[in-house]
């Protein structure tokens, strides 16, 4: 928009995976924070390369799953043992035996309702605007392409020293990316 | 670690030893990009409208027969006492079985590490999600009057009455819902990468918006893949639970009642494994054109086709088993009325259905045992619409024939379908086909990043993937 737009990060481009996990492990070593790696699919070992704890988000999936047994089992109980009891075949009015199928099917359903909606919170997505989804190159990122992208506000980053840094990592395309 | 101190020996495989490659003609990730998203650019071709057109009209016919239907009521089917369920019940069991072949490709091969399903889970979750709908239809309409159907689900109202979760039936109501919700989730989860990869294509502003919207702002960041994997590896544990539990749900409403020849053990093993025998015949009845006209034969090989008629083998076989065991059991239990029944299945009225089911579903895919069978695309093609034949002679076998004699014989009788069950039939076909072409066309039918993540140009320890050599 204005010339004097503000920057969001600096931003190498890589022509394999091995540059990109090469260059993920020496920003890793730098000590920066604030950085990512984009890749067209999942790049096996480059979350250690970029020292990243494992994800969270099969908590989200194991409250969703306990949540939907249980309310299952309850509902089931309250429904057809105390507010609208009625004789079928000689059964009790409660079984956990035929109180288990949908319950069972509310663990899977709320379940996945947890790791979906787990994920997406963990992403922050989903978001309909990214300065990175602004700049015509990195659109590679979804074909062929590996970037990796420091930011601005990482409190590590001097434009001059990063860009040395992600040069000497193996990149031949490097640019500032606006906010 | 252990490194090898020669920087520049990589291990080189000896030629008996090479795996068979997932995408052939060492094609690189940004060709799978072109090829499988080149599908949904450009001018629809001629082939494509040549199968929307019926289709869609089919589906017309799907809907007047619905309308028909449900303003004169469940008489207009051939269904009638005591043939209470027919048609209606054979064909939602069918469609859901079909659906199977999907979840099991995407879920259970998953966690199988079955890289050889990224070629094909994309196009098979969307058979799913589809079949199921077809299948969803029918018992909404089989109990007559639609407008109560809320009735099944446990809503507070004004009559101040619940559903009974005794009944197997409420128990399908929740895996078939549960089923449909979850197949959706997966399925769209998955694309969310490739719609990313569709917006960044995307040449007019309409197209960028409606991918970009559903792509949810995806930028591929390895932070968000970490999550997203996780997310995938958590739906697949869930979806192979929830796959078995499905159709054993359905089995259970036959095997809770006490009729002969319903009321079996063996039913939810048997119905799983049908359902996945004929799941897999629709993935290859629907994959074998589509490869060919798409021009996809090195993403969907004859590796594929391959396993995918070694799968079809086993849980044909299995299926078998389970036929031949049910007729073991009737003799063995003592019980008149089960060895009633199965002479009946196979001498009575309905001998044909019989030898249609045991012949299309046990003896036709053991050609499959032989390695010239499996390569002859033709062949695979026509055996995978029988095996789909022979599918759903099985549960007209177990539903028509397990009804038509009763325990009274005053009240047997001989059932017939009726214009209507044969014309709604046909028309979940045209639903079924719409549907799917409609997907083809606007969305990548084949899991690109997936895809890309399987080939050699991933894989950073691989010389196309950038290796130097030695350790890094």
């Amino acid at each position: 928009m204005s010339t004097s737009a503000k920057v969001f990060g600096i931003m190498a481009e890589y022509t394999t995976p091995a540059d990109a996990m090469h260059a993920a492990e020496k920003v890793r070593d730098a000590g920066f924070r604030r950085w990512d790696v984009f890749t067209p699919f999942p790049v096996h070992g480059m979350d250690r390369a970029m020292g990243m704890k494992n994800s969270k988000v099969g908590w989200f999936s194991f409250i969703g799953g306990v949540t939907g047994y249980t309310s299952g089992m309850l509902m089931i109980w309250f429904l057809n043992a105390i507010d609208y009891p009625i004789i079928i075949g000689g059964k009790p009015m409660f079984s956990p035996f035929a109180a288990f199928p949908p319950s069972y099917e509310l663990t899977i359903l709320l379940g996945a309702f947890g790791a979906i909606g787990g994920m997406l919170f963990l992403n922050r997505l989903p978001r309909l605007h990214h300065p990175l989804l602004r700049n015509k190159r990195f659109a590679l990122a979804t074909h062929d392409r590996y970037f990796v992208v420091i930011e601005t506000s990482d409190p590590k980053f001097n434009e001059v020293e990063t860009r040395k840094l992600l040069e000497a990592a193996g990149s031949r395309s490097i640019e500032l990316v606006e906010e | 670690m252990a490194s090898s101190t020669t920087a520049t020996a990589l291990p080189t495989v000896p030629k008996e030893l090479e795996r068979i490659p997932l995408v052939n003609n060492d094609r690189t990730p940004g060709w799978i990009s072109d090829r499988v998203a080149g599908i949904c650019e450009g001018k629809a071709p001629m082939w494509w409208w040549a199968a929307f057109i019926p289709s869609l009209m089919l589906a017309g016919v799907l809907l007047a027969m619905l309308a028909y239907q449900i303003s004169t009521g469940v008489g207009v089917w051939g269904n009638h006492h005591p043939t209470m369920w027919a048609w209606d019940i054979i064909n939602f069991v069918w469609w859901i079985g079909i659906g199977h072949a999907g979840t099991l490709i995407s879920a259970i091969l998953f966690l199988l590490r079955q890289k050889w399903r990224t070629g094909v889970n994309r196009a098979a979750e969307a058979m799913t999600i589809f079949a199921v709908m077809c299948a969803g239809i029918y018992p909404a309409i089989h109990v007559g009057r639609v407008w109560f159907d809320w009735f099944l689900f446990p809503i507070p109202n004004s009559n101040a009455i619940w559903p009974q979760f005794r009944s197997p039936l409420m128990w399908d109501v929740f895996a078939v819902s549960t089923y449909f919700t979850v197949s959706l989730l997966f399925w769209y989860i998955g694309l969310v990468p490739d719609l990313a990869v569709m917006r960044d294509r995307a040449k007019t502003k309409i197209r960028q918006f409606l991918y970009g919207l559903f792509s949810l702002g995806w930028t591929g960041s390895n932070r968000h893949w970490s999550n997203y994997e996780k997310a995938y590896l958590i739906l697949a544990g869930l979806s192979t639970p929830l796959v078995l539990s499905v159709h054993s749900i359905v089995s259970l409403d036959f095997a809770v009642s006490q009729l002969p020849g319903w009321h079996t053990t063996i039913f939810p093993p048997y119905f799983v494994a049908g359902a996945i025998f004929s799941g897999f015949g629709m993935v290859l009845t629907l994959l074998i054109p589509l490869r060919r006209w798409c021009h996809l034969e090195d993403l969907i090989t004859m590796r594929h086709i391959d396993v995918m008629c070694k799968v079809t083998l086993a849980t044909g076989s299995i299926v078998g088993y389970a036929y031949v065991m049910e007729f073991f059991i009737a003799w063995y239990s003592g019980s008149p009325n089960e060895r009633f029944h199965f002479l009946n299945r196979a001498l009575g009225p309905y001998w044909w259905g019989w030898v249609c089911m045991m012949g299309f579903n046990t003896l036709v895919p053991q050609v499959f045992w032989f390695k010239k069978c499996r390569e002859n695309l033709w062949f695979v093609f026509v055996i995978s619409i029988l095996v789909n034949i022979g599918m759903w002679f099985e549960r007209f076998v177990i539903i028509v024939i397990g009804l038509h004699r009763e325990f009274i014989p005053s009240n047997w009788a001989y059932y017939l379908p009726s214009w209507v069950d044969i014309a709604t039939f046909l028309g979940t076909f045209g639903l079924f086909f719409t549907l799917f072409l409609l997907f083809m066309r606007f969305l990548p039918m084949i899991a690109i990043s997936e895809v890309k993540g399987v080939t050699p140009y991933a894989d950073p320890h691989m010389p196309q993937g950038g290796a130097k050599g030695g350790h890094h």
